[in-house]
């Protein structure tokens, strides 16, 4: 990947809102661990969230799609405004994608059966139009050839960008990224940033959680640094690296920065 | 000055660690206990199985349709099982009608084959069990018990030996497995009201001996019913059985939903999937596989159990088997009797096991690599 040229100049963003949080917060019986998050990310906006860990991040971004739920604040995603209806928040899950740690592909399904399951049973596709479209997702994250295989016969990396062609099959809005390289080795880290660089060249509005600093100076519109469920600061990665304005955002990028 | 480096070539295995002889060394002779249990396990099936198998093989008696014809030699009489083989396959059905069983057992065969032919499709496979689940019921039911298309009705009391046992024991499994998933679904839902009902059923029905259940649902319903209201006593034994097994089979399967991780419902939920569609297609496909052995223990274990319906009446395979040996024209066989249904019960036990075991290889995708 190369550092130097951002992946697509920073063209002006539509201005149109796919994600509003307002004064979120959340506890965990009375631990209080997220703290007033008010973020709004435009369409076609790459958004990374770094921190220390137990700062909050996953949190913030699981709360998008509803995985977490939360006590106060609200959260309004491509115009729907989450509640405790299941069936809305199962309608608004659709549209928003998201690629976990661990990958959490299904073992007991072939590659190709992880991606046709959810357009088949929730989008109600037909199976061979949705093979086909697995099969083109699969071209893209560059291993087609493995689509008659199990998860568990795949490496790491390759597993992971299975897990980013099943959600891509479901044609979302929105890609939520929960440390999606934390769980790899070294050389495999590599070839799932690529596949997230080539997403984020087709303009997916992306949130990625991750401490790969090298992908936010390409990809990202905005960097944000969360601590003790508080959003410290956020700003364009130029200035977030270069000249960050708090102490403790200066203190958390020594110490990924140089070691 | 650069090395290049040479990989080092292949070589063969020390020949004592391969082939028969080093199958010998690393299973039988590994370690000094290792060669005395070798030794002892030779030496006791060398004095057990010579007199086993005089007894039931080379000095039995096969042939001749009387106990008299038993009288010249000192091993096993198998004419007293072969003169009592129609009773204890098919209990008291009429020896005109027992053509139906067989009717009923050939059906099961034929429907059920394709589901063990490997080139059959999975979701053909699926659609086919199904429809078995649905239709053979009826279609036995109404081949077994007549009165309908001038079948002569056959009354439940007159089932037996064999039939009745494969009767409860096929309804006991068949209803008690989807029961079971769906109490042990209950017991982890949410929900405090389905949780406690089913925590209760669960506790309670575990928390009794199957024979009270039996004794009860025979002696003790018809108190409750209003007089003249009687239903039949194999169905109130079916229940019994069904709700029983069912108990345990709940907490089997729970085993199996605590072992999948979180992450499994998390990804499932992220794609949109609703509670029935994750636990249908995510959860409990890698849940139930995991507990095959629990499953098939449970199954097995009720198979066995079929035979405790001898407190409330009913002639199955055990109490058909123990009725002939006290017939006073047969007295001092019963060994012969007890080895025989000990036979057909281990032969179908054994089934069970031996295809729970090749299910768990096929459907083994975990760690593969």
């Amino acid at each position: 990947m190369p550092e130097s040229s951002p992946v697509s100049p920073l063209a002006p963003l539509s201005g149109q809102v796919m994600i509003e949080m307002e004064a979120v917060h959340k506890w965990y019986g009375t631990f209080h661990v997220l703290k007033d998050i008010n973020l709004t990310v435009q369409k076609g906006e790459r958004i990374v969230i770094c921190g220390p860990s137990g700062s909050g991040k996953s949190t913030t971004i699981r709360c998008i799609n509803r995985l977490e739920e939360y006590q106060r604040g609200r959260i309004v995603v491509d115009g729907h405004e989450l509640s405790n209806d299941v069936k809305q928040i199962e309608q608004i899950r659709r549209e928003v994608g998201m690629v976990f740690q661990h990958f959490n592909l299904f073992p007991h399904l072939t590659v190709l059966e992880n991606c046709v399951l959810a357009p088949i049973w929730v989008r109600k596709l037909p199976r061979k139009q949705a093979e086909d479209i697995a099969m083109r997702y699969l071209e893209r994250v560059k291993i087609p050839e493995q689509a008659k295989k199990y998860p568990g016969q795949l490496s790491g990396g390759q597993q992971q960008r299975v897990a980013i062609a099943r959600s891509l099959c479901m044609n979302p809005k929105i890609m939520l990224f929960d440390e999606p390289t934390s769980a790899l080795d070294p050389e495999m880290i590599k070839e799932v940033l690529d596949t997230m660089v080539t997403l984020a060249e087709d303009g997916m509005t992306m949130l990625c959680v991750t401490h790969e600093m090298g992908f936010a100076k390409t990809v990202a519109h905005r960097v944000i640094f969360m601590d003790g469920g508080e959003i410290i600061e956020q700003n364009a990665p130029q200035e977030f690296f270069t000249n960050p304005r708090s102490e403790r955002t200066r203190l958390f990028l020594s110490q990924i920065l140089h070691h | 000055m650069s090395a290049t480096h040479v990989p080092h070539p292949d070589l063969p295995p020390p020949s004592s660690t391969i082939g028969a002889l080093g199958w010998l060394r690393r299973n039988l002779f590994s370690s000094p206990l290792n060669v005395a249990l070798t030794v002892l396990a030779v030496y006791l099936l060398a004095i057990s199985l010579p007199p086993m198998l005089r007894w039931a093989l080379f000095d039995a008696t096969w042939s001749g349709d009387s106990r008299e014809a038993c009288t010249a030699n000192s091993g096993a009489c198998w004419i007293f099982i072969k003169v009592h083989f129609g009773q204890f396959m098919y209990g008291f059905y009429p020896e005109a009608q027992r053509w139906r069983v067989d009717a009923v057992v050939l059906l099961l065969i034929i429907g059920a084959a394709p589901l063990f032919i490997s080139s059959v499709s999975n979701p053909l496979k699926v659609r086919l069990g199904l429809g078995l689940l649905l239709l053979y019921p009826l279609l036995a039911f109404m081949l077994l018990h007549g009165g309908l298309f001038g079948l002569t009705p056959v009354d439940t009391r007159q089932w037996g030996g064999l039939l009745l046992t494969l009767v409860i024991a096929g309804v006991g499994m068949t209803a008690a497995l989807p029961l079971g998933v769906l109490l042990a679904l209950g017991r982890r839902s949410k929900m405090p009201a389905i949780q406690t009902l089913c925590v209760t059923f669960i506790e309670f029905w575990r928390g009794v001996p199957l024979i009270t259940v039996l004794f009860m649902s025979s002696v003790m319903l018809p108190l409750f019913l209003p007089t003249g209201m009687n239903f039949d006593k194999l169905l109130r034994a079916l229940i019994g059985v069904t709700l029983f097994q069912a108990a345990y089979m709940a907490e089997v399967v729970r085993g199996g939903l605590q072992a999948i991780p979180k992450g499994q419902v998390e990804a499932a939920a992220a794609l949109g999937l609703g509670y029935w569609k994750t636990m249908a297609l995510i959860v409990l496909p890698q849940a139930l596989k995991l507990v095959i052995p629990g499953i098939v223990n449970t199954f097995i274990a009720l198979f066995k159990d079929t035979s405790l319906v001898l407190i409330i009446g009913l002639f199955d395979l055990m109490n058909i088997v123990h009725s002939a040996t006290t017939n006073p024209a047969w007295l001092g066989f019963s060994t012969e009797g007890y080895v025989f249904a000990a036979a057909v019960y281990w032969l179908f036990c054994f089934s069970m096991s031996h295809y729970s075991q090749s299910l768990e290889k096929r459907l083994h995708t975990g760690h593969k690599r």
